[in-house]
């Protein structure tokens, strides 16, 4: 990168922050709901439509982060890369399956976390806890990369050097996301990411159109950048070898059922005005994924452009530095740093909502008003953030890299008590929670015994060789452990707890425009028969 | 009308379409059936233009299960 300040592309970065700015802290009187309720703080009231919704899951999903780690990974590691696209395919069915249920259940119940409504479903704020705390753990070091995202688009600027100087622009960022957190609520990010949808359309169909155009067509591209991944050490072919198939599909598979349980997704689910409007957003969202496929092409196209770089996570703004002009290389700075922006404030939300809902009001004061549920929760939303700033000024970003990896893992261990929970009151709440415990142990021990350096265990089972996601394995294990261990408990006589909620509260749906739906009320079934 | 029949009129539903929606599983997990170069199509490798092919073939299975369900 080149050396000193690059003024043009700074003006049009602060530009856009100073937009954003503006628009976040007005955001709170959008569809105006009073902010001094956690439900209208923390989920916008559930009133966004099929379109905000749109914009709101998108920018929510598709992070800065990923739009950097993911061609990051394509430059580096090739084909395998591209796991990351086949996730962002196969998430859509499975929220499609899952979430409507997850959201008229939250719906009836007043519901504003995952954790919720387990607590509901069980009865158990044991389990509960288990899922608060996993989405917690898991979404803080993810802040943190968002912040990472901010900090290497403003190093792109020509911020270096001092850490005066590289560290003053980041705190202004984080301030801004404070500000508008708080003052808006959800509604904040919810209206920032229209900008962050218009941006990064912008900046990836010139990006995919422009540069190939430049490098002679997506033919030598794919020519080049294969010549150039063979002729490294590691002789990686352009197309996925054999021995990657399977952490390729285990990757995909496991990611793309637990990304939608991060507290940051629910979140954004859990703000739509009806199950109907989940349904037609897995119709809608994979617009994005047309995109985000395009994204990651361009490790490919950095490749092929000469593109070299110290650390991988500058190949996408070094791409842009290098091929464009410095007024439109500005924009694509700012479109990062915007795009971060937009997951890290749902992210401390959702973890505030998390800590207040399932930890607080469980733990410290059972008879909080939502007046104070609100006020706590903006308090925690900040020490979340804080918490994520130290991770990136004072530690290691390589730690926040380390932790996603496993937080990646930890989700995917609750997803026997939340989403077959949403189907089935089957599972015993103890199996399901020793069945977690195995999980986490035992993924946890995986990604450590790799060094935490990647998420892929060489698993070998009699001799056989499978290579895998260590979510995956240790899912597995969880879901045998819960189906084994709930027979027997239930033939112990170890209390099972109830269940606040009925079969119709998971598929009926509010009558338009009213807020509760009366005839959803649960009605004896001799009712229905006679 | 008893209030369950008038929960059961509203239900989002699931039939035999809710099936499609194992599909891209099925086409984009087994990976040995596309992980390959030819044919190619506008540059791009069969490997990456066959996983560009299954995003809008999800969208249109999944608009077709909410037609088919609603």
């Amino acid at each position: 990168m080149g050396p000193g300040l690059n003024w043009t592309a700074t003006a049009v970065f602060v530009f856009f922050m100073v937009l954003v700015t503006v628009i976040g802290l007005f955001a709170g009187r959008w569809r105006k709901g009073d902010l001094g309720q956690i439900e209208e703080w923390g989920l916008a009231g559930r009133r966004f439509g099929t379109i905000v919704t749109w914009f709101l899951v998108g920018g929510d999903f598709y992070t800065a982060y990923t739009l950097i780690a993911v061609p990051a990974l394509v430059y580096g590691a090739g084909a395998i890369g591209f796991f990351a696209m086949l996730t962002t395919i196969l998430v859509y069915p499975f929220v499609f399956a899952v979430m409507p249920r997850l959201w008229r259940v939250s719906h009836r119940h007043n519901y504003i976390t995952l954790a919720d409504f387990v607590h509901g479903r069980y009865q158990s704020h044991w389990l509960a806890l288990a899922v608060a705390v996993t989405g917690i753990v898991a979404t803080i070091p993810y802040i943190a990369l968002q912040l990472v995202g901010i900090q290497v688009s403003i190093a792109a600027l020509g911020f270096h050097g001092s850490a005066w100087s590289s560290d003053v622009p980041l705190i202004i960022a984080f301030l801004i996301l404070v500000g508008y957190d708080y003052t808006s609520g959800l509604r904040g990010p919810a209206s920032i990411s229209f900008v962050k949808a218009v941006m990064l359309y912008v900046v990836v169909l010139v990006a995919v159109i422009w540069i190939p155009a430049k490098l002679g067509g997506y033919a030598n591209v794919f020519h080049i950048a294969g010549q150039a991944l063979a002729s490294r050490s590691t002789k990686i072919p352009i197309i996925l070898p054999h021995a990657q198939y399977l952490p390729f599909a285990t990757l995909a598979l496991g990611s793309a059922l637990g990304v939608f349980l991060y507290p940051h997704l629910i979140t954004s689910l859990l703000s739509s005005s009806s199950g109907r409007v989940i349904r037609r957003n897995a119709v809608m969202l994979p617009a994005f994924t047309f995109l985000f496929g395009l994204v990651a092409m361009l490790g490919y196209v950095a490749i092929a452009a000469g593109v070299h770089v110290a650390r991988a996570d500058d190949v996408i703004p070094a791409t842009f530095q290098q091929l464009f002009p410095p007024w439109f290389a500005g924009f694509c700075f700012a479109s990062i740093a915007v795009g971060a922006l937009v997951p890290a404030a749902i992210m401390s939300i959702a973890c505030a909502n998390l800590f207040t809902r399932n930890i607080f009001r469980q733990y410290v004061k059972k008879d909080i008003t939502r007046r104070q549920e609100s006020a706590i929760a903006k308090v925690f939303s900040l020490l979340v953030k804080l918490g994520a700033l130290a991770f990136v000024l004072v530690g290691n970003p390589l730690y926040a890299i380390n932790l996603q990896l496993l937080g990646g893992i930890w989700i995917l261990q609750t997803l026997p008590a939340a989403v077959f929970g949403l189907f089935t009151r089957w599972f015993h709440r103890g199996a399901l929670f020793l069945g977690w415990v195995t999980g986490m142990t035992l993924g946890s021990a995986m990604a450590w015994s790799m060094a935490l350096r990647t998420a892929v265990y060489p698993l070998k089972i009699g001799g056989v060789k499978l290579p895998s996601y260590a979510a995956i394995d240790a899912l597995v294990v969880n879901v045998v452990v819960a189906v084994v261990l709930t027979p027997v408990l239930n033939a112990m006589r170890v209390d099972a707890g109830s269940d606040e909620t009925t079969p119709l509260d998971y598929i009926t749906e509010p009558t338009e425009g009213g807020k509760r739906d009366l005839a959803a009320t649960p009605a004896p079934i001799s009712d229905g028969i006679g | 009308m008893t209030s369950l029949e008038r929960g059961e009129a509203r239900r989002a539903g699931f039939n035999g379409w809710s099936f499609l929606l194992l599909l891209p599983y099925v086409a984009l997990l087994w990976v040995p059936f596309y992980a390959k170069s030819q044919p190619s199509l506008w540059g791009f490798p069969f490997f990456y233009w066959y996983q560009f092919l299954w995003v809008p073939l999800t969208a249109l299975l999944i608009g077709w299960v909410y037609w088919k369900t609603r």
